[in-house]
C-alpha cells in the first residue's frame, strides 16, 4: 500500500468510524452493578456511549437540573450549541456513575451540589432550580462561581460549581461541535508538516 | 514458525531464549535472528498486533469517559498499553513507604512489545561523560564501557529504528554520523517562542530526537551498514523498511501506530525478526526462574503458561533476560539453588541494588502571546519537536547538585481533551456562560508545559528485593521496593522549578502557582517517570557488580541481561535508545561467542 492510498484509506476509516457503533445498550439491560471496563477493553473496533458499560444514575428530575446548570455554564451562542444539546448531560451521568474512585468522589460532589442548588433556590425564591428565571439563576451562580472569592457559607457550593463546570467543559469540548468552537484543526493525515503559517509568526513577533 | 504455543516451544531446540519483548528483548531478538540464531522469545502478556488494534483516529467522544484515564487505562482509554498500568491485577508489588518521598511506582505493560507500545519516543544518546560519571565527580559508578565502544551501536539503532534530530555539536550531547538521523519536524510556534526567550537565559533549544519517521527510511543504503556482509539480513530489512510509512502528522504516538511510523518493538524489531523464520514468540508466558544444570550453567527457564495455569520449562544454549530492570531482578532473585541460595548473578549481593529512576519535576505556564492565534494545525509528530539539553556543564560546581537535566516541553492547539478547558479559574476568575466560552477560546493553545528530566545518583537506599510473604496469582514471589531521594536529586528538582518559572516569566507568561522551592516536594515519586534502570549493574569487578561489561553474569557464563538493569548510572537522557544500543552490542558478543563455540 503506498502512502497516498493509505492516507485515503485512513480518511475513510476516520469518517466511517461512528457507523461502526454497536447497538446502544440501555442502562436497564445491565446487571445494575457498575463494573470497570478492565485493562484490555476493545479499542479500535467499537465506540461507546454513556450507559453502554455501566448503568446511569440521573433521575428525570436530576437530568432537568443538570441541563439547567450545564447550559448556564455553556449556553448556545452564535458559534456553537449549548452543552446539553451535544450530549454533555449523558456524559456527566456516565462520569458520576463510573466504578472508579475518582468518579465515586465526583458522584458525591455532583449529587450533593444538585441538592444544595435546589435548597438554595427554594430558600431564596421559593422555587426549584429549573423554575428560576435567568436573573435568579445567575444570582446564585455569581455567589459560587469562584471559590477564592466566595463567602465562607458558599465554599462547599463553590467547590461543586468548579467541579461541575470542569465536567461540563470536559464533555462539551470533546465533541465535534466543541472542537469546532475552539477552531481545532487536526486529526487528519497530512502529506507533510509545514509548521506555523506566516501570519501566526507575525502575531507573536517571530516574523 | 512465528507464534507458538507452550508445548511446541518445549519441544524445539533454540540457541537463545529471550525473556521480554520490549526495547531490549526486541533488539536482542532482532540482532540474533538476523544473524541466523534460533530464538525463543517469551512474553508475559498477550499477543498484540498494532496494525489491527491501534485506535489511531478515534476521538474522545467515541470512548468511555471521553477517553480520560482510569485505573484500568491510566494514560487514557486509547493509550496503546493493554493489560498494564501502575497496578496489574493479580500481580502486586510491595513498597516500604507510601509517603511521597519514599514511594516507588512501578509501571508495567503485560503485552507483546511491553512498554515500547506506549513510550514518548524520545531517543537521546548518552554522551561520553555519561559513561564515566564517577571519574568526573566521584559519585556513583562508571560504566565498564566508553561512549566510543557503544557509539557504533547507537548509529545502527538510529538507522534501523528511524530517529529524527539534528547535530548541534554541543558538549556531551553527541552528534550522529551522516545517514543516521532523519530530519527533525518543523517547530511549532510555542517551540519557537521558547527558543527565543530561552536564549535570554542561556538555554539552547534544539531539535529533539524522537523515534518517528519524518520521511521513509533509507532502505537503499542503510541495510548494508546495518548488516555488513549479510545479504540475508540486508534483504529482509530493506523490504521491511519499505513497508513502514512516514509519519502522517496526526494522532498521538502513545495510542500506537498502525502504519509503523514510530518505534514500537512490535512495529520495528519483531516484524523483520519474524521474517527470518528464526524467531518463535510465546506470549502469556510468565517467567518465574532461570534453570541451571549441575555445573551451574543455565539450561533454560521455567515459566507459568497463563492459558493452562501450569509451570513449564523451555531450554536453550543461552538465556537473555530483558524483562525490564525490576522484572529481571525479580527473576534472578527468584532463581535460587543450593549453589546460589541468594539468587543468580548475586554473589556480590548487588542484584536489586542501585535502582534508579529519572529526576522529574513539571511546571506549566500560560502565555498571553499564544492567545487567540489564527487556527492552524499544530499536531506535527505528536511529541516534542524540540528540547533543551543540559546546558550547564561549565558551571556545574556552582549549582549545589551534581550532573544535570534536560527540559522537555509541550504546547499547541492539540486535540481538545477532557481536561483542556478545565481548572481555568485562575485565569478566568470563575467565568461561566458566554464569557466562559470566550475564555475557553482565548486560552486554548496558550498553555505551555515544562518537564525536567534529570540524572539520579544511585544510592544504597533505593533498591528492590523479594518480599518474604507476598506472591502473585501465579505463585511467584513479588518485589518489595525501597526508595530514597538524596539532596543531589531534590536540589536538582528545585532548580528545575526555578528555571521553568524564569523561562515562563521571560516569555511574559503567568504561573498558576509559584514554583516549588522545596525540592522534596517538587520531585516526582520514584518510578513515576518510568525510566527505572539498574539492579543488575555491569562492572569490571565481580565483587561489586552482577554482570561483566558484556552484561554476562559473572557466575553463569551463558546468562545475560539486555534491558535497563545493567545500567551503572542513569543519565538525564531517556534510557530507551541506550537499552537498544547496548542490547545490540551484547547480541553481537553472544553471536561471536556462539560462533567460537564458547557458549
Amino acid at each position: 500500500m503506498d502512502r497516498r492510498t493509505t492516507i485515503k484509506w485512513m480518511l475513510a476509516a476516520a469518517a466511517s468510524a461512528p457507523l461502526a457503533r454497536l447497538p446502544h445498550l440501555s442502562a436497564a439491560q445491565g446487571s445494575g452493578e457498575a463494573k470497570p471496563y478492565g485493562t484490555d477493553p476493545r479499542l479500535a473496533d467499537r465506540t461507546y456511549a454513556p450507559g453502554d458499560l455501566w448503568p446511569l444514575t440521573f433521575t428525570p428530575a436530576q437530568r432537568q437540573l443538570a441541563t439547567v446548570l450545564s447550559d448556564v455554564i455553556i449556553p448556545a451562542d452564535a458559534t456553537s450549541p449549548s452543552a446539553s444539546a451535544v450530549g454533555v448531560i449523558d456524559f456527566i451521568d456516565e462520569w458520576i456513575s463510573a466504578p472508579y474512585p475518582e468518579h465515586r468522589d465526583d458522584r458525591k460532589i455532583v449529587l450533593g451540589g444538585f441538592d444544595w442548588f435546589d435548597a438554595e433556590a427554594t430558600r431564596r425564591y421559593s422555587k426549584k432550580t429549573i423554575a428560576l428565571d435567568t436573573n435568579q439563576l445567575h444570582a446564585i451562580c455569581d455567589d459560587i462561581c469562584y471559590l477564592p472569592k466566595a463567602r465562607a457559607a458558599f465554599a462547599e457550593a463553590a467547590t461543586f460549581f468548579a467541579r461541575y463546570r470542569d465536567l461540563t467543559a470536559g464533555g462539551f469540548y470533546t465533541t465535534p461541535q466543541g472542537r469546532k468552537d475552539l477552531r481545532y484543526i487536526g486529526n487528519i493525515p497530512l502529506p507533510r508538516f509545514d509548521g506555523p503559517p506566516l501570519e501566526v509568526l507575525k502575531k507573536v513577533g517571530l516574523a | 514458525m512465528p507464534f507458538v504455543d507452550a508445548e511446541a516451544a518445549a519441544k524445539r531446540n533454540y540457541d537463545v531464549i529471550v525473556v521480554g519483548s520490549g526495547a531490549g528483548g526486541g533488539q536482542m531478538a532482532y540482532t540474533l535472528t538476523m544473524n541466523g540464531a534460533r530464538v525463543l522469545m517469551l512474553e508475559a502478556g498477550r499477543k498484540y498486533d498494532p496494525a489491527m488494534e491501534t485506535a489511531m483516529f478515534q476521538t474522545p467522544e467515541m470512548a468511555p469517559l471521553r477517553g480520560s484515564g482510569t485505573p484500568d487505562k491510566p494514560f487514557g482509554f486509547y493509550d496503546a498499553t493493554v493489560d498494564g498500568g501502575w497496578q496489574v491485577p493479580g500481580e502486586p508489588y510491595v513498597r516500604s513507604s507510601e509517603e511521597h518521598e519514599g514511594r516507588f511506582e512501578w509501571w508495567r505493560a503485560r503485552m507483546l512489545g511491553g512498554r515500547t507500545n506506549h513510550w514518548g519516543r524520545i531517543a537521546l544518546r548518552n554522551g561520553p561523560y555519561d559513561f564515566k560519571p564517577r571519574s568526573r565527580d566521584g559519585l556513583g559508578f562508571d560504566w565498564p564501557i566508553s561512549y566510543e565502544e557503544i557509539a557504533p551501536y547507537y548509529d545502527k539503532v538510529e538507522m534501523l529504528v528511524g530517529i529524527y534530530g539534528s547535530n548541534e555539536g554541543l558538549e556531551n550531547t553527541p552528534d550522529s554520523p551522516a545517514g543516521c538521523l532523519l530530519p527533525p519536524p518543523k517547530p511549532i510556534v510555542s517551540d519557537l517562542l521558547i527558543q527565543k526567550y530561552g536564549r535570554t537565559l542561556g538555554l539552547p533549544t534544539i531539535a529533539c530526537h524522537r523515534a518517528v519517521l519524518t520521511q521513509p527510511l533509507d532502505w537503499k543504503n542503510s541495510p548494508a551498514k546495518l548488516h555488513p556482509g549479510n545479504a540475508f539480513a540486508q534483504g529482509i530489512i530493506a523490504r521491511d523498511m519499505q513497508r513502514r510509512m512516514a509519519c502522517l502528522w496526526a494522532t498521538p504516538c502513545g495510542q500506537g501506530c498502525s502504519v509503523r511510523a514510530n518505534y514500537q518493538s512490535t512495529t520495528v524489531h519483531l516484524p523483520p525478526a519474524l521474517e527470518t523464520g528464526k524467531l518463535d514468540i510465546l506470549t502469556d508466558a510468565m517467567v518465574a526462574e532461570v534453570i541451571l544444570d549441575k555445573h551451574g550453567n543455565a539450561t533454560g527457564v521455567r515459566f507459568v503458561d497463563k492459558h493452562a495455569g501450569v509451570s513449564r520449562e523451555v531450554s536453550a544454549r543461552v538465556v537473555v533476560l530483558a524483562a525490564s530492570a525490576c522484572e529481571t531482578v525479580r527473576i534472578l532473585l527468584n532463581s535460587r539453588t543450593a549453589k546460589f541460595p541468594h539468587g543468580l548473578a548475586n554473589a556480590s549481593g548487588k542484584v536489586g541494588k542501585y535502582l534508579m529512576d529519572t529526576v522529574g519535576s513539571d511546571l506549566a505556564g500560560q502565555i498571553p502571546l499564544l492567545e487567540n492565534l489564527p487556527p492552524h494545525n499544530e499536531e506535527g509528530a505528536s511529541g516534542a519537536h524540540m528540547y533543551v539539553p543540559w546546558w550547564q556543564y561549565k558551571t556545574a560546581e556552582k549549582l549545589g547538585f551534581p550532573r544535570g537535566y534536560h527540559i522537555e516541553f509541550g504546547g499547541g492547539r492539540r486535540m481538545p481533551q477532557y481536561y483542556t478547558s478545565s481548572g481555568m479559574e485562575w485565569l478566568t476568575g470563575g467565568s461561566y456562560g458566554a464569557k466562559f466560552k470566550e475564555d475557553a477560546r482565548r486560552y486554548y493553545g496558550s498553555i505551555v508545559y515544562f518537564a525536567g528530566r534529570g540524572e539520579m545518583i544511585p544510592n544504597e537506599d533505593s533498591y528492590c528485593e523479594i518480599d518474604p510473604a507476598v506472591k502473585d496469582k501465579w505463585g511467584i514471589p513479588v518485589l518489595r521496593f525501597h526508595w530514597k531521594w538524596s539532596e543531589h536529586e531534590t536540589r536538582q528538582a528545585a532548580h528545575m522549578q526555578k528555571t521553568f518559572a524564569d523561562l515562563i516569566g521571560a516569555m511574559g507568561g503567568r504561573l498558576q502557582k509559584p514554583a516549588q522551592t522545596d525540592g522534596a516536594k517538587a520531585i516526582a515519586p520514584g518510578g513515576s517517570i518510568i525510566h527505572e534502570v539498574g539492579g543488575v549493574m555491569m562492572g569490571d569487578d565481580p565483587q561489586r557488580s552482577a554482570v561483566n561489561k558484556w552484561c554476562q553474569a559473572w557466575e553463569v557464563k551463558n546468562l545475560f541481561v539486555a534491558d535497563g538493569s545493567p545500567f551503572p548510572s542513569n543519565a538525564d537522557k531517556n534510557p530507551t535508545l541506550t537499552i537498544m544500543a547496548n542490547a545490540w552490542r551484547v547480541a553481537d558478543h553472544i553471536l561471536d561467542r556462539m560462533q567460537r563455540k564458547e557458549l
